[in-house]
């Protein structure tokens, strides 16, 4: 894992609506890294991705690639500086073909020219053979597992240095699950760096270095992801256990 | 009387008395047609700024009113009031039909259906048989009101500046009723409407036809005033400005359409005289200036002039109104069930949105005196089995009982008036009314007065027992303080909790609660917590959907898990959270 | 009727059917894109057809000037909206590419002597004035209020052809402006006759129509709009510029009105504010077509032509009645039809 700093962010502060959803967030990754960031419902997550995509108005220092961010101003010119976002409402394009969709991927790439597009969308084929054999059916009719892979085809085809990835594992059976799940490990050795989101807290973990617990809008843990994997506290977070004896958060800090 | 309603009431009355004795002509046949004008553009006020519904066809609703009285009147020498009723009849049941026809389909076709017969009405004018064609019609006999005689623009003075207190009159009783809460809840979306047992496509209906009505009486006064009608003045650009006109005043206040009215016939007739100086003959200038003008207004003040005037104006006290009297009888209720009788029950309801399947084989019992927690992790398909429950959505197989009565195949109305109140996940509260009147609008079943009662304020006996019923439940759930603030003013907790008092207003048998506990404080938690106990000991039945485990664990009666639009598992509150599959299920199991 | 008229209403239904088609398609096109109910699409007709006659009349079209003052508005605005946020820098760069074409255009029209042009020419030069002002009115106009709802939208673009009507008559005057014919000869099939000028103004509309369909079916630029039209949230993510696609929907809109202009300018006496008319006959189609569909608004368009056609040679007082009211077994259809699940926005 190399050591330079893709992501940092400071003191991250967004409004979704009328709630506050992100209160002084900060996070840090590093370039090849996956990184998890997990929590119940409502505790801001998904207004943590469309905050860093621009989807959402935030303030606060957010540093991408060692450059500020608020230097892109909207969702395409973030895109086209390699920051991808697989929401999780996937947001397909469905009476289209699945190919179409995935070409439309590139659309931020499209100086590159049809060679260029032509590789990326063999690569992604390679990734999603399953996408491959549906190629002329439209993204409508697709299940809810191609749906996702399709989703992250299309992320791919930007050629993303930060992968955002919001609940790939939302509504999927399990046997799927452990499939997406494979293909985001795979995407490290081709050296794209993920940012996960889930619910799906121990297949999320598993795959990850480092993690977040987001609750109420703060980072409540952090920690390398296989000891956060064991701490009881997470566990409380999620099925309402009463706290008991949690490793106080400096302490997981202090070993990450 | 209302205070808001002083100023233009005594606008109207002034003009009405000391209009004709003070003014000179050329003045005096100015402000009768700012009221012509305003007489229509109060009903759009009522139908675009309030109901958010659009017409650009109310010029040719005018020239119904007009053609019909000169009509029968001239070529059949009947009496002018034969006249207005006719003309009323015949723009009432095209109203009716224009409306019937598009008020189902999207906001966009209703305007867009109007702008057609604007001009269909306006060829029609010029060339059926017996209207004069575009010459029009002569000689039209003015009209005598208990023996007297409107002969010239002074008499008329009078008559269209008492119509005008008389109409905004009706309207604000209107407005400020069950009904009129119905129509002001319109713009926000018919799903909430509905789920409170408001007849939504009936009060669309009701205040387009109303719009046309008062744009027939306009039409009525212009013919008799005039004494001549010709197709001109109800041609579709007419149609068009009379939107200006409010477009540019107000769209929502009943001042800001009199104030419209003023703006854009005064400046027309300033521009008409001063633009052509400055760019020659042979232009429609002033045209030119209202469409820009109508765009910056859109761009930068979307309400219209009139409301930033109006905030400027020096504020009188004692604005507020008074909070309802609380020894009002109460409303008769239900007859109360026994406890733990089965009231919602689904058996093997199946929801799919073309290839997704979101709720699948899904089976579920509420009973009364209960409360039942559905929980689950994100996209497990628990809003989609609320929506199901609650009328919102058909399911595609199964069957629901309520009671004993089949429910799946009926709207969100029916199954509110069977007993069924809900509260929704992304709340629907109208942000510019009261708490008040936003939690008495799901008392909208219990009440039953008509329009015309309405309109003339017979129905306050009513009317104050709705109220009252309304404040007793807003204080029940704790927000007696904030009865009379906006509802959009209120934080998001809190604007949930009254959400829960206005589904307790329609008397019910169970409550459908959609994440009631979403954005509160600790302190607020415990407080609904309570509410719903002593719901509970009272005998209804509770269905909630919520996040908060420690909230639904110390509340729950029973709990339903599901997952992948399945029941993965139900039973007693510890069980669950001891269930492997359950943790799996949340946490995610080993792959 | 004899033979000879029936196939002279036909051949006359058929040719401003094509035209109809052409604006359906364009409003389809706008609305899917942007939800904006472009009245005004007739107006870009007009202007283009009314462009034309003057040039052909050896005159300077004041439409140049008033591309040159809308282009000089939206740099205004661009500048400022630069200033703001600190990126002045780009200053020369927003005034070569928004100043460059309506400059290039205006020194053109100044210069050259009109009468001089050739017939091809003129038509071009009125097509490139006319299609700019597309974007120029979404920048201006739209993009500032583009999260309003569909109604206030509605009422913008009502307001906005009210206004240019009135520049219309300004520039133009009241009288009515008829473009020379392309060709005048006939074709004999027959008992059939059928003028060349239908088969020309049937033929290019149908190649545009072709041409639309290649664009949006077959390159990226052409996906990325229809993309956009089904789902805004997912065109952001991938790359689009939400606000580029509406004024490209705006530029497409603008230049099919151009090319329509300059088909019905011989067919049709043009006056000032026709586009209005043909703006709701184009409407009468997309709304047969659900305000969705392509082909069934296309296939609506010659239907509102054969029985516009038809009608006049009837009931020729009442063919804008009959016209319109078509629209009502329309609604009743759709109404009865569609399922209609409303917006959760407001």
């Amino acid at each position: 894992m190399s050591g330079d700093k893709l992501l940092e962010v400071q003191g991250l502060y967004a409004c979704y609506g009328k709630v506050d959803a992100l209160l002084d967030i900060s996070l840090r990754m590093r370039r090849g890294e996956i990184v998890s960031v997990i929590g119940p419902n409502g505790a801001g997550k998904t207004t943590l991705l469309s905050a860093l995509i621009g989807l959402v108005s935030s303030e606060g220092d957010v540093r991408y690639a060692g450059q500020a961010l608020t230097r892109y101003h909207n969702v395409a010119e973030r895109v086209s500086r390699g920051i991808s976002l697989v929401p999780e409402s996937r947001e397909l394009f469905a009476p289209m073909t699945v190919e179409d969709n995935l070409l439309l991927g590139a659309f931020s790439r499209h100086r590159q020219g049809h060679r260029d597009q032509h590789s990326t969308l063999a690569e992604v084929y390679a990734l999603f053979p399953r996408l491959k054999e549906r190629r002329t059916q439209a993204a409508g009719t697709l299940s809810g597992g191609e749906r996702q892979m399709l989703a992250m085809g299309r992320a791919l085809m930007a050629r993303p240095t930060l992968l955002m990835l919001d609940e790939p594992s939302l509504g999927l059976a399990p046997k799927i699950i452990g499939e997406i799940f494979q293909i985001i490990r795979d995407l490290r050795s081709t050296g794209v760096s993920v940012l996960l989101v889930e619910q799906n807290a121990r297949a999320a973990l598993k795959s990850s270095d480092y993690g977040y617990v987001l609750e109420n809008g703060e980072v409540a843990l952090e920690g390398p992801a296989a000891e956060l994997a064991d701490n009881p506290s997470v566990i409380d977070t999620y099925l309402g256990r009463k706290k008991k004896n949690t490793a106080p958060v400096e302490e997981l800090t202090a070993i990450g | 009387m209302q205070r808001k309603l002083m100023l233009p009431l005594g606008l109207s009355l002034a003009l009405a008395l000391l209009g004709p004795l003070l003014l000179p002509d050329y003045q005096v046949t100015l402000v009768n047609y700012i009221g012509l004008y305003s007489i229509v553009a109060l009903g759009l006020v009522l139908l675009t700024g309030i109901g958010g519904l659009t017409s650009f066809g109310q010029a040719a609703f005018v020239g119904i009113g007009a053609y019909s009285t000169a009509v029968l009147t001239t070529a059949l020498g009947l009496s002018p009031w034969l006249g207005l009723l006719v003309g009323l009849g015949l723009t009432g049941l095209i109203a009716l039909v224009l409306g019937m026809l598009t008020l189902r389909l999207s906001g966009h076709y209703l305007p867009l259906g109007t702008l057609a017969w604007g001009l269909s009405i306006f060829y029609l004018f010029g060339n059926l048989p017996h209207l004069g064609g575009y010459g029009g019609i002569n000689n039209i006999p003015t009209v005598s009101l208990l023996g007297w005689e409107l002969s010239d623009a002074r008499d008329f003075n009078v008559l269209i500046w008492l119509v005008i207190a008389a109409v905004i009159w009706l309207i604000s009783n209107l407005l400020d009723s069950r009904e009129g809460r119905a129509i002001r809840a319109l713009k926000y979306g018919t799903v909430m409407t509905e789920a409170m047992g408001v007849h939504s496509g009936r009060s669309k209906l009701v205040i387009f036809v109303v719009a046309a009505l008062l744009a027939a009486l306009s039409g009525w006064l212009y013919a008799h005033m005039q004494r001549f009608v010709n197709p001109t003045p109800f041609s579709i650009n007419m149609g068009i400005e009379y939107l200006f006109m409010i477009v540019l005043g107000g769209a929502a206040s009943l001042l800001g359409a009199i104030f419209g009215a003023t703006l854009l016939t005064v400046l027309k007739q300033w521009l008409q005289d001063l633009l052509p100086q400055l760019f020659g003959q042979g232009g429609n200038f002033e045209m030119i200036f209202f469409g820009i003008l109508i765009v910056l207004c859109m761009q930068y003040a979307r309400a219209g002039l009139w409301p930033l005037i109006s905030a400027r104006l020096p504020k009188r006290a004692g604005g507020t109104p008074a909070p309802p009297d609380l020894d009002t009888p109460p409303l008769p209720r239900r007859e109360a069930l026994p406890e733990h009788a089965v009231l919602l029950r689904a058996d093997g309801v199946v929801k799919r949105f073309g290839g997704l399947v979101a709720n699948n084989n899904m089976n579920l019992q509420v009973n009364s005196g209960e409360i039942t927690a559905l929980i689950g992790p994100n996209g497990a398909g628990k809003s989609t089995l609320f929506n199901l429950l609650s009328g919102v959505l058909p399911p595609s197989a199964g069957e629901i009982h309520f009671r004993d009565q089949r429910i799946d195949q009926l709207s969100s109305r029916r199954i509110n008036a069977l007993g069924v109140s809900r509260t929704f996940q992304h709340v629907r509260l109208v942000p510019d009314m009261t708490v008040l009147e936003n939690v008495s609008l799901g008392a909208h079943r219990r009440g039953h007065a008509g329009l015309l009662r309405t309109c003339l304020h017979l129905e306050r006996g009513e009317e104050g027992a709705l109220l009252a019923e309304a404040a007793r439940q807003i204080e029940r759930v704790g927000l007696g303080e904030h009865l009379l603030d906006e509802a959009g003013n209120l934080p998001l907790g809190k604007q949930r909790i009254v959400e829960i008092a206005r589904a307790l207003c329609a008397d019910p048998y169970l409550l459908l609660l959609d994440e009631p506990a979403a954005g509160l404080r600790h302190l607020e938690k415990q407080a609904l917590g309570a509410l719903l106990r002593r719901l509970r000991e009272e005998g209804m039945g509770v269905l909630l959907v919520e996040h908060d485990m420690d909230f639904v664990m110390d509340l729950a009666d029973h709990v339903v898990v599901m997952e992948f639009g399945e029941k993965l598992a139900s039973g007693l509150p510890h069980a669950i959270q001891e269930n492997p599959a359950v943790m799996a299920a949340y946490l995610g199991g080993a792959e | 009727m004899d033979w000879y008229v029936f196939t002279f209403l036909t051949q006359d239904g058929l040719t401003t059917g094509a035209i109809y088609a052409l604006i359906a398609l364009a409003l389809v096109l706008v609305f899917a894109v942007t939800r904006v109910i472009l009245v005004g699409q007739g107006d870009f007709v007009t202007l283009s057809a009314l462009t034309l006659a003057t040039l052909q009349a050896g005159k300077t079209p004041a439409t140049v000037w008033l591309l040159l003052g809308g282009a000089s508005l939206v740099c205004v605005k661009m500048l400022a909206a630069a200033a703001r946020e600190g990126r002045l820098a780009q200053a020369p760069r927003i005034l070569l590419m928004q100043m460059t074409l309506p400059c290039v255009l205006a020194l053109v029209c100044w210069l050259v002597e009109p009468a001089t042009l050739p017939g091809a020419l003129k038509v071009l030069l009125s097509i490139v004035i006319i299609a700019p002002l597309g974007p120029v009115l979404y920048r201006l106009v739209y993009q500032p209020v583009a999260q309003a709802s569909v109604l206030q939208l509605l009422i913008i673009s009502v307001a906005i052809h009210i206004a240019v009507i009135g520049i219309s008559l300004w520039i133009f005057g009241a009288e009515g402006f008829r473009t020379l014919p392309f060709t005048s000869g006939n074709l004999d099939l027959g008992e059939v006759s059928i003028s060349l000028q239908s088969v020309l103004v049937i033929g290019i509309a149908l190649a545009l129509i072709v041409a639309l369909y290649l664009f949006f079916g077959h390159t990226l630029y052409g996906k990325a709009l229809r993309a956009t039209a089904f789902n805004q949230r997912g065109a952001q993510l991938v790359g689009v510029p939400t606000d580029l696609a509406g004024s490209h929907a705006f530029l497409l809109a603008a230049i099919i009105g151009a090319v329509s202009g300059i088909l019905i300018g011989p067919i049709t006496t043009l006056y000032y504010d026709s586009g209005f008319l043909i703006t709701l006959k184009g409407f009468v189609a997309a709304i047969i077509g659900g305000m969705a569909s392509y082909p069934l608004a296309a296939a609506g368009a010659f239907l509102v032509g054969l029985l516009e056609s038809f009608a006049s040679f009837w009931v020729s007082a009442y063919k804008e009645v009959i016209v319109f009211t078509l629209v009502l077994p329309v609604l009743l259809w759709l109404s009865l039809t569609t399922h209609h699940v409303e917006e959760e926005q407001h």
